[in-house]
C-alpha cells in the first residue's frame, strides 16, 4: 500500500466570473513509506497546489486521493484537520512558530491538539527537542533563536506526532546556504530512521539531496526520476570535501 | 480528556493575549467595568427605594385604616374634597361604640411645637394628641416603656411618649422614661420610648412624634384642627369587610342621604402601595435600561477588539489549522478570550461597585442584592460570549491556506 496515492487529481480556482484557473490538471502518482521525495518546478507550475493537497490543507475539483488507503479527497473541514494532525508533519519556509510560545511549548502544540496529556506531551516534546539538538533551548521564545534552530524546532514540531510523512516546503529558502545544509542532514538524518519526507523547492541544489525528483509543469508531471545513489548529494559529503 | 486540555491550552493563549496587550485589554475591560458598576448600583439603588419604601409602608399598618376627610392619593379635583365638612372628635367614640369588626379606634389630631429638655431643644416637633387605644389602633407596637392608660387619657394627664429620634435629640446620654419634657413651655412626663422606625415618610412613623393624651392637647394648644381617626381591623382577612362597616357607620354618623357618595375617605397603607408600585417598576425599568447601555457599549467594545484580535492572529489560527486544530478549538480559544475579558471586567466592577453601594446604604438603606452579584457575573459571560461569536466564527471558518500566506 503507497503512503501517497495520487489519481487524476485536478485543481481549479474560479477568479471572477468565467474565469477559472487551472492549477493542477490531472496528476497521477504515487509515493511509499521511507521515500525521499523532491517536487520541484517554476513559480506557478501548481507545486504550492500540489503540496496543500498533499497536505490535507485543501480538497482537489477532481481525482481520487487516497492516504494510506483512505480517501481524503472529500473528507469534511474537521477530519482534513485530524489527518493532518496525526499523519502529516509541516516544515515551513517561514518557520511558522507561535511567536509568544517558548520552543518547547510549540512542539507541543499538535499533541495538544491530538488529546495527549499533560505529562506525556512535555516528555514527548522534551525527547524530540533534544533529537534535533536543541534540548537546552527548550524555553527560549523563537525570536531568542537563530534561523536555523527555528527551523530545527519546527522539524521538531513536525516529528513529534510521529507521522506518515513529513512535508517541507522550501525549509531552506529564509537560511543562509551553511544552516540550509545542516538542515538537510537533519533531513536525511530522519529518514534514514524510517521517515517519509516530501521536499517542496524551486532550488535544484536543495532537490538533488532527494532519491526522487517530481519536475511539474503547468500542472503537470514533467518528470519523475529516481536518483541513483551515486548522484545523490548528502551532508556528510559536503563535510567531508 | 481531550476537551479539558484544549479549554487549558485555550485559557493560557487567552491570559497570555491579555497580558501582552495590557493597555488594550485594560481599556476594553474598562467598558465593562463601567457597565458593571452602573447596573450593579442602580439595582442596588432600586432595591433601597423599594426597602425603603416597604418599611415606612408597614409603618402605616397592613390592618389600620385612616378615616378621614382628605383620601391620600385620588385622581379628582381637590375641589371636591376640600368642601367636604370638617371632621370631629366624637366620630372616633361612635365609631368604636358601632363597630363590631374593629380591635381599636384612636382620634389623632397634630400641630408643631418646640421641646426642650435642660439644654437639648428641638424645633417644630410634630405633637400627636390622641386616646390610649393610639397603642392598638396602629401598625407600630414596639415601645420601650408604655403607652398611655386610659385614666391618664382620659384626664388629660401630662404625660407623653416620644419617638425614636425625638429621644435621640433630647436624651443624648440619658434613659429618657421618667424625666419631664416641655412641649412649648408646658410640662410632659415621659412614659415611653418607640423603636426606631425609619423609611421614606419620616413625619408619619413614629420616629419624630410626641403623643399626648388629646384632652390635654386641646386644653394646651387648641382643638380646632384636623382631626382623623385610626381604626384597625380585628384581623387582616377581616379588613375588607371592616372597611365596609366603617363606611356605613361614618356614612350613619355624618347623616349621608342613600345614593350620595360618602363625604369622606378610608385611607390604607394598600393605597400607597398601589400608587408606588407601578411608578417604581417604571423608575427600575428605565434605570437598568439606560444604564444596560453603557453595558451593551462595553459589549461592542470587547467585540471591536476581537475582531482586531482575530485579524491580527490570522497567521497563528493558520498554524494551528495547519497542525491539527479543528474548527471549534479554534473557536473556543478566542471565546474564551472574549469571556475571559468581561469576567475580569465583571469582577473589577463588582470590586469597585460594592464599597460604592456601601455609601448608596448610608443615604438610604440598602445592600447589594445577592442575586445582582450573580446576575452581574452571568450578564459579563453573556456578553463576552455573544460579542466574542461573530469574530470567533469568522476565526473558525477561515481557510488555513490563506491563513497562513497572512503577513
Amino acid at each position: 500500500m503507497h503512503v501517497i496515492e495520487f489519481t487524476n487529481i485536478t485543481k481549479t480556482y474560479d477568479m471572477g466570473v468565467a474565469q477559472q484557473v487551472q492549477a493542477l490538471q490531472g496528476i497521477t502518482l504515487a509515493i511509499d513509506k521511507n521515500e525521499y521525495v523532491a517536487i520541484m518546478g517554476p513559480s506557478g507550475s501548481g507545486k504550492s497546489t500540489l503540496m496543500n493537497i498533499i497536505g490535507c490543507l485543501d480538497t482537489p475539483t477532481s481525482g481520487q486521493y487516497l492516504f494510506n488507503g483512505v480517501n481524503v479527497s472529500e473528507m469534511d473541514d474537521n477530519n482534513l484537520a485530524r489527518i493532518r494532525n496525526k499523519e502529516i508533519g509541516f516544515v515551513f519556509q517561514t518557520f511558522n512558530l507561535l511567536a509568544r510560545s517558548d520552543a518547547l511549548h510549540n512542539v507541543e502544540l499538535p499533541l495538544i491538539y491530538a488529546g495527549i496529556s499533560a505529562t506525556e506531551r512535555r516528555d514527548r516534546a522534551r525527547k524530540t527537542l533534544e533529537h534535533v539538538q536543541l534540548g537546552d533551548r527548550a524555553h527560549h521564545k523563537p525570536n531568542e533563536l537563530s534561523g536555523g534552530q527555528r527551523q530545527r524546532v519546527a522539524v521538531a514540531r513536525a516529528l513529534v506526532t510521529q507521522p506518515s510523512i513529513i512535508l517541507a516546503d522550501e525549509p531552506t529558502g529564509n537560511l543562509d546556504s551553511r544552516t540550509g545544509e545542516e538542515i538537510m542532514g537533519l533531513f536525511e538524518e530522519l529518514h534514514s530512521q524510517g521517515n517519509t519526507i516530501i521536499l517542496v523547492t524551486h532550488e535544484a541544489d536543495i532537490a538533488e539531496h532527494a532519491h526522487r525528483i517530481i519536475r511539474l509543469r503547468d500542472g503537470k508531471v514533467e518528470t519523475d526520476v529516481r536518483v541513483p545513489p551515486e548522484k545523490r548529494k548528502t551532508y556528510a559529503m559536503k563535510k567531508a570535501s | 480528556m481531550h476537551f479539558w486540555t484544549e479549554v487549558k491550552e485555550g485559557l493560557l493563549i487567552s491570559f497570555r493575549a491579555i497580558r501582552t496587550n495590557k493597555i488594550r485589554s485594560v481599556l476594553t475591560t474598562l467598558g465593562i467595568v463601567i457597565g458593571i458598576v452602573s447596573v450593579t448600583l442602580m439595582a442596588t439603588a432600586i432595591e433601597g427605594v423599594n426597602r425603603a419604601f416597604d418599611k415606612s409602608a408597614a409603618a402605616f399598618g397592613t390592618d389600620v385604616m385612616y378615616v378621614e376627610k382628605w383620601p391620600w392619593v385620588s385622581n379628582e379635583d381637590w375641589t371636591t374634597f376640600r368642601n367636604r365638612r370638617e371632621f370631629k372628635m366624637e366620630y372616633a367614640s361612635q365609631l368604636d361604640r358601632q363597630a363590631t369588626l374593629l380591635s381599636a379606634v384612636a382620634p389623632v389630631m397634630n400641630t408643631r411645637r418646640i421641646l426642650k429638655y435642660n439644654n437639648n431643644q428641638m424645633e417644630m416637633a410634630l405633637i400627636s394628641g390622641t386616646t390610649s387605644e393610639f397603642i392598638s389602633a396602629s401598625g407600630n407596637t414596639q415601645l420601650d416603656g408604655r403607652f398611655f392608660s386610659d385614666e391618664e387619657s382620659d384626664g388629660g394627664r401630662p404625660v407623653c411618649v416620644i419617638g425614636a429620634v425625638v429621644a435621640e435629640n433630647l436624651f443624648p446620654s440619658e434613659d429618657p422614661i421618667g424625666k419631664t419634657i416641655r412641649v412649648a413651655g408646658f410640662p410632659y412626663t415621659v412614659l415611653g420610648v418607640f423603636e426606631k422606625q425609619g423609611g421614606l415618610f419620616g413625619e408619619f412613623t413614629s420616629d419624630t412624634r410626641v403623643f399626648i393624651p388629646i384632652h390635654s392637647f386641646i386644653s394646651n394648644f387648641g382643638g380646632r384642627r384636623y382631626i382623623y381617626i385610626q381604626a384597625r381591623s380585628k384581623s387582616l382577612p377581616l379588613l375588607e369587610e371592616a372597611k365596609i362597616e366603617v363606611e356605613g357607620i361614618m356614612r350613619k354618623i355624618r347623616q349621608v342621604q342613600p345614593g350620595v357618595p360618602s363625604d369622606f375617605s378610608i385611607n390604607q397603607q394598600e393605597l400607597l402601595t398601589q400608587t408606588f408600585g407601578p411608578i417604581s417598576l417604571v423608575i427600575s425599568g428605565i434605570g437598568l435600561f439606560i444604564t444596560g447601555l453603557s453595558l451593551f457599549v462595553g459589549g461592542i467594545g470587547i467585540m471591536n477588539i476581537m475582531f482586531v484580535s482575530v485579524t491580527e492572529r490570522t497567521k497563528e489560527i493558520g498554524i494551528r489549522k495547519a497542525i491539527g486544530a479543528i474548527r471549534w478549538t479554534n473557536l473556543l480559544l478566542l471565546l474564551l478570550e472574549a469571556a475571559a475579558l468581561c469576567l475580569i471586567g465583571g469582577t473589577i466592577g463588582l470590586g469597585i461597585a460594592f464599597p460604592l453601594s456601601l455609601i448608596v446604604d448610608r443615604i438610604l438603606p440598602t445592600a447589594m442584592p445577592l442575586s445582582v452579584v450573580f446576575i452581574a457575573i452571568a450578564i459579563s459571560l453573556v456578553v463576552g460570549v455573544v460579542s466574542g461569536f461573530l469574530p470567533a466564527y469568522r476565526a473558525a471558518k477561515m481557510d488555513p491556506v490563506e491563513a497562513l500566506r497572512y503577513e
